[in-house]
């Protein structure tokens, strides 16, 4: 059975794109847009990884990440984490917030293909 | 050694490279005026050669002599003896200390006793690069100042006009590296260029791609490629006029105002009897606004048609006819929450009502809504006047508040601000309620000021030098005495 990834993010065209090259990479693919309720669709997913943007409206990503990472069943998901802010202070704040990997927009399909498979591990 | 008398001490050499520039100073006022050394000599009854020892600071004066040479010239004696030396000299030795910085980075030495002495045994380097990069003589700084001093006072300005350059840099940077507005530009930015560049990459890289995914890829480029362009102008404009400089490009709450205050607050198509259509008000309003502005607007249209359905204009305006502007009792007769009765009053036609100006903060003291009134200047930039009776009212909610208030340099007529609170929001089990503050202002119905409650702008442009609510410095002059902040 193909691993799941759940998007969440603003940008309907980021996530259009990225839901298409998972899938086609094999992925089951879910996505939230913004941050409100994101926590809940989480929850209901129950995904294999989450890629999450850090500047949502309503929820910052980091606040969500907070929330995943306490989250006793949800808390050793690995998290990717996009932005686009790329400044040292930005990946030490999602390193200590508990991402699993930190990605700088804008990044390739194969980048971020490659960030998928290495979190998640092969489809 | 030589002694003259008892006003001139002889110092000989040491008196060039540590006495002041008062010889100098003499020498520079004596050719000014056209006198030759040996008359100048004679009106203070010293030799030529001793005014010239003195002038070549090789002699230090006071006292009579220096009295003498001061009346002769038409001075003040204490102008010949200190000038504005001291100033200068602190500017040169601060410039050179700058070049000093430079010279320890480049793995200069610097100055010393031995590079003086080369100087004056006339020894000379032929290495013309060095010379470029030689750290400045120390040792020699009165000198300069005493031969040159309109070289060395165009150094110190120089050093000023940097210094002053820096600052504004620094500022600049901090600016731009907090500027939440140019924030939210870049990551808009860099979100559709990821987008664009993520599509791009499926169209060019996906083999036997189908058409209706081409269809779909195809129209979202375009999409992009447009907001893209919208995007990258803007921040352009941004740039190139600098934050907060008053010019074209606006965040979204910026084009809010400018598009209610277009239409004077009052949409009378979502009146009760209009045709309530929001996308023809936007569309007909002339201005483009961006993406946020629009939903910005959208949101507040939707609730302007709301407040008009639950108090119509016409049933407000009789009322007024028959109570006055006096919102509590207006709220009162028409049974209709006060804060509710305020944004009609503040949304009527002004010759229907007069002026009235209208204000909203939410808990943060951000401000949502803002509808200026003429005697009352508020503005989004750099926060409000925590002095305004609206921010009282978010630790007592319910509470109505009116108070006069009167602002600096607005002239002498104080205004009425009506403030209230309004729960935002369902309420949530075991949580507070998420309040906004919103303050109606009307003319006060009298001229006395000194009842009124002195209240500002925003810090940064208020005047006001006593005010216990002063959050940063203001860059306007200071204004001594007028703020009664106590009575807060």
């Amino acid at each position: 059975m193909a691993g799941q990834v759940l998007v969440i993010e603003d940008e309907p065209n980021i996530i259009e794109a990225i839901s298409f090259i998972l899938s086609r990479d094999g992925w089951q693919v879910r996505t939230h847009s913004g941050g409100e309720g994101a926590m809940d669709a989480v929850r209901e997913r129950c995904a294999d990884l989450i890629i999450l943007d850090v500047m949502l409206p309503h929820r910052s990503g980091f606040e969500l990440l907070a929330d995943i990472r306490a989250d006793p069943v949800l808390g050793r998901t690995p998290v990717l984490m996009l932005t686009a802010r790329g400044q040292r202070k930005d990946r030490e704040m999602a390193e200590r917030a508990g991402a699993s990997r930190f990605m700088t927009k804008p990044f390739s399909n194969s980048e971020m293909l490659e960030a998928v498979r290495a979190l998640a591990g092969p489809v | 050694m030589i002694q003259n008398d008892n006003d001139a001490v002889v110092t000989g050499e040491a008196a060039s490279a540590t006495g002041s520039m008062t010889g100098t100073r003499i020498r520079e006022r004596r050719l000014v005026r056209g006198l030759a050394q040996g008359a100048l000599a004679r009106q203070a009854g010293i030799s030529p050669s001793y005014l010239n020892l003195i002038e070549h600071n090789r002699r230090r004066i006071g006292g009579t002599i220096l009295l003498r040479l001061a009346e002769a010239l038409n001075v003040d004696a204490q102008a010949l003896a200190h000038g504005g030396e001291a100033a200068l000299m602190a500017g040169l030795r601060e410039a050179a200390g700058d070049m000093g910085e430079v010279g320890a980075a480049s793995g200069l030495e610097a100055p010393s006793l031995h590079d003086a002495d080369l100087h004056k045994s006339g020894q000379h380097r032929s290495d013309l690069h060095r010379h470029e990069t030689d750290p400045p003589e120390l040792n020699r700084l009165e000198e300069f100042a005493g031969r040159f001093p309109g070289w060395a006072q165009l150094m110190v300005a120089t050093l000023r006009r940097a210094q002053d350059q820096a600052r504004r840099a620094e500022a600049l940077t901090d600016r731009l590296a907090h500027d939440p507005h140019l924030a939210a530009s870049l990551h808009e930015v860099l979100s559709v260029v990821t987008a664009i560049r993520s599509t791009a990459s499926i169209l060019t890289d996906t083999r036997g791609l189908e058409p209706e995914w081409q269809a779909r890829f195809h129209r979202n480029l375009g999409e992009d490629s447009q907001r893209l362009a919208d995007s990258a102008q803007r921040l352009v404009r941004y740039l190139g006029d600098g934050p907060g400089t008053g010019a074209d490009m606006l965040s979204p709450q910026d084009e809010l105002d400018r598009f209610l205050g277009a239409a004077g607050h009052h949409f009378a198509p979502l009146e009760v009897g209009g045709d309530g259509d929001i996308d023809a008000l936007l569309a007909a309003g002339g201005l483009q606004l961006g993406k946020g502005a629009h939903d910005l607007a959208c949101t507040a249209l939707e609730a302007y048609r709301a407040d008009a359905a639950a108090l119509p204009q016409a049933r407000l305006l009789d009322a007024v006819a028959q109570l006055g502007l006096e919102p509590l009792a207006l709220a009162q007769h028409l049974g209709i929450p006060l804060a509710r009765v305020c944004r009609r009053l503040a949304a009527m036609p002004e010759d229907a009502v007069g002026p009235i100006g209208l204000i909203s903060v939410d808990a943060s003291g951000a401000i949502l809504t803002l509808k200026p009134m003429a005697g009352f200047v508020a503005t989004r930039l750099a926060g409000a006047c925590p002095l305004w009776p609206l921010f009282r009212l978010m630790a007592q909610p319910g509470m109505a508040l009116s108070l006069d208030m009167v602002q600096p340099g607005r002239g002498t007529r104080p205004v009425r601000g009506l403030a209230c609170t309004e729960a935002v929001g369902a309420p949530v089990l075991n949580m507070p309620p998420l309040l906004r503050a919103t303050m109606l202002l009307l003319p006060a119905q009298g001229d006395d000021v000194s009842a009124a409650l002195p209240v500002g702008t925003s810090c940064r442009v208020c005047p006001r030098s006593d005010c216990v609510a002063r959050r940063e410095p203001s860059i306007l002059p200071q204004m001594d005495g007028a703020a009664d902040a106590s009575r807060f």
